[in-house]
């Protein structure tokens, strides 16, 4: 049994039946899967979805899969993170009601990429693929290699050169093939759909991209849930190729259509880095019309210089009345920083991207000391090491003696506060 | 000017299924209307009505991304290599 109808063409209408399609072969448009909400409505409640295991799955009638299929749902761990109310992060920036979404601690890769993984995996068992695939330079392929291996899925996933080396460990590890490509991560994705195209593999983020991209809706449903079943006012979204923003306002949307909630009230903003910002600048100009650029900024994985969705980030952004700023790299840095000092949650520079434009908006009066506001933080920092390594502290080497300690201690502190248990 | 021109698969079916056709022209723009010319039916499919690329086309011209180029005015010479890819959104 499933709740869902079809695929249909979000730019003419075209509908197509539910298979391994992702573009409409009318007009080049992205795939859209439909549900029955009447029926989704009378059959889930609060009550029902509240006792159900936490993971994603909780609102599997939202989420396009067969819900009779025998085999297994993929990620039984993902999702349901943390919403964690922020309130010494909160007090900097003269906010009463700030709350993180944490999903630097998704399970089992530590991005929100776990949740549209489960998901593409899932349909990509149902549909009968042997071998998932991705185009990726790290949060991505991490999640697919690791849940391919837990669903016993072939696995290939392909990058540009000069990657990190801990990114394609991170990904080897789980036995994946990773395969480097010499190029930027564009050129890598335009092979990948040449790829999909003649071997027939499932690319989670191409051919399945219809079914993985509805994943990204249960970081919205979560929030909500986790806010007592009601929307934030404001929910700030990083964007790259404009998955998540517009999937998250489309939950929320669902979530009232489908009568789990009241009032259908938020503004969404959109969150960038300085260094690849073609949503944001388009925003900002007041036009639908966005202009790619090439990257350059430390948030590697939301570096993408040519986003495929960013339209309909625009039109999400705008149709909720929300905004988005960019973050230069210091900000970005600053961000990060702030965030492990008051929160104790290290992002990835993707989440400082997130909060020091949520910053902006604070500044700018968009948001006002006692909305709800809630950053969406989608990636962890210990695997962007690099990007911060020489932004902090060094470390104090000493030798063992006590001494040594109590000099140093005077330096740090200089010479103004005494040991606590000397006081 | 002859280059070689690769088709995605929702293209295929003006093509009788050939992933890789042979295209004249001296610019993106003059390609396109061989191809039309060709395998009528691809024009419209790459092209809105005001003649602009479509939102979720994608044209590379030996690799590059044709609006970093000249957009559809981009020449091409002899031997080019032309890939024609639906747009898609990353997730890195």
């Amino acid at each position: 049994m499933s709740y869902i109808t079809n695929l249909k063409c979000r730019e003419c209408g075209q509908e197509y039946p539910i298979s391994p399609l992702h573009v409409c072969e009318t007009c080049f448009g992205p795939l859209e899967v439909t549900y029955d909400y009447a029926r989704i409505r009378a059959a889930i409640s609060r009550s029902i979805i509240e006792k159900r295991p936490h993971n994603l799955w909780r609102y599997r009638e939202l989420l396009p899969v067969d819900l009779d299929d025998k085999s297994e749902l993929v990620g039984p761990n993902s999702g349901f993170t943390p919403l964690l109310h922020c309130k010494r992060l909160g007090a900097e920036l003269g906010l009463k009601n700030l709350y993180i979404k944490d999903d630097t601690v998704n399970h089992p890769t530590l991005s929100y990429k776990d949740r549209v993984v489960s998901v593409s995996i899932t349909k990509a068992r149902e549909f009968g693929f042997t071998t998932v695939s991705c185009a990726s330079t790290g949060n991505l392929a991490t999640a697919v290699a690791a849940h391919a291996a837990r669903a016993g899925l072939q696995c290939y996933i392909f990058m540009p050169e000069g990657v990190e080396a801990g990114k394609v460990v991170g990904s080897t590890i789980y036995g994946a093939k990773v395969i480097t490509i010499r190029g930027n991560y564009d050129d890598v994705n335009r092979l990948c759909s040449e790829i999909a195209d003649k071997y027939g593999w499932a690319f989670v983020n191409i051919n399945l991209r219809p079914f993985y991209t509805e994943g990204a809706k249960t970081f919205g449903f979560e929030v909500a849930e986790q806010l007592g079943w009601r929307l934030p006012d404001h929910i700030v979204v990083p964007t790259a190729g404009g998955t998540i923003l517009p999937k998250i306002a489309k939950a929320f949307k669902e979530l009232k259509e489908v009568g789990l909630i009241k009032s259908g009230d938020f503004k969404i903003h959109s969150a960038q880095a300085a260094g690849s910002a073609p949503v944001i600048h388009a925003l900002h100009k007041g036009t639908d019309l966005i202009t790619p650029v090439k990257p350059d900024t430390i948030a590697k994985s939301i570096a993408i210089g040519n986003p495929a969705d960013g339209f309909y980030v625009l039109k999400a952004v705008r149709d909720s009345g929300g905004w988005g700023d960019v973050a230069t790299d210091p900000e970005i840095i600053d961000a990060i920083k702030l965030l492990a000092r008051t929160e104790g949650i290290f992002a990835e520079p993707a989440g400082g991207t997130t909060l020091a434009v949520a910053i902006k908006l604070v500044r700018q009066g968009r948001i006002k000391p006692d909305e709800i506001v809630v950053v969406s933080i989608t990636g962890n920092g210990y695997k962007t090491l690099e990007a911060v390594a020489s932004a902090i502290e060094q470390p104090s080497i000493i030798d063992a003696r006590l001494k040594d300690f109590d000099a140093l201690f005077d330096r740090l502190t200089n010479g103004k506060r005494t040991a606590d248990s000397a006081a | 000017m002859a280059v070689r021109v690769r088709v995605p698969t929702p293209l295929r079916r003006f093509t009788a299924g050939v992933d890789e056709v042979p295209a004249d022209g001296a610019s993106i723009k003059a390609v396109i209307e061989d191809l039309e010319r060709r395998h009528p039916g691809m024009r419209e499919r790459l092209l809105d009505e005001k003649g602009d690329i479509r939102r979720f086309v994608n044209i590379y011209l030996n690799g590059d991304d044709i609006r970093f180029l000249d957009a559809i005015n981009s020449k091409v010479k002899d031997g080019d290599d032309i890939s024609i890819v639906p747009a898609i959104a990353g997730g890195h």
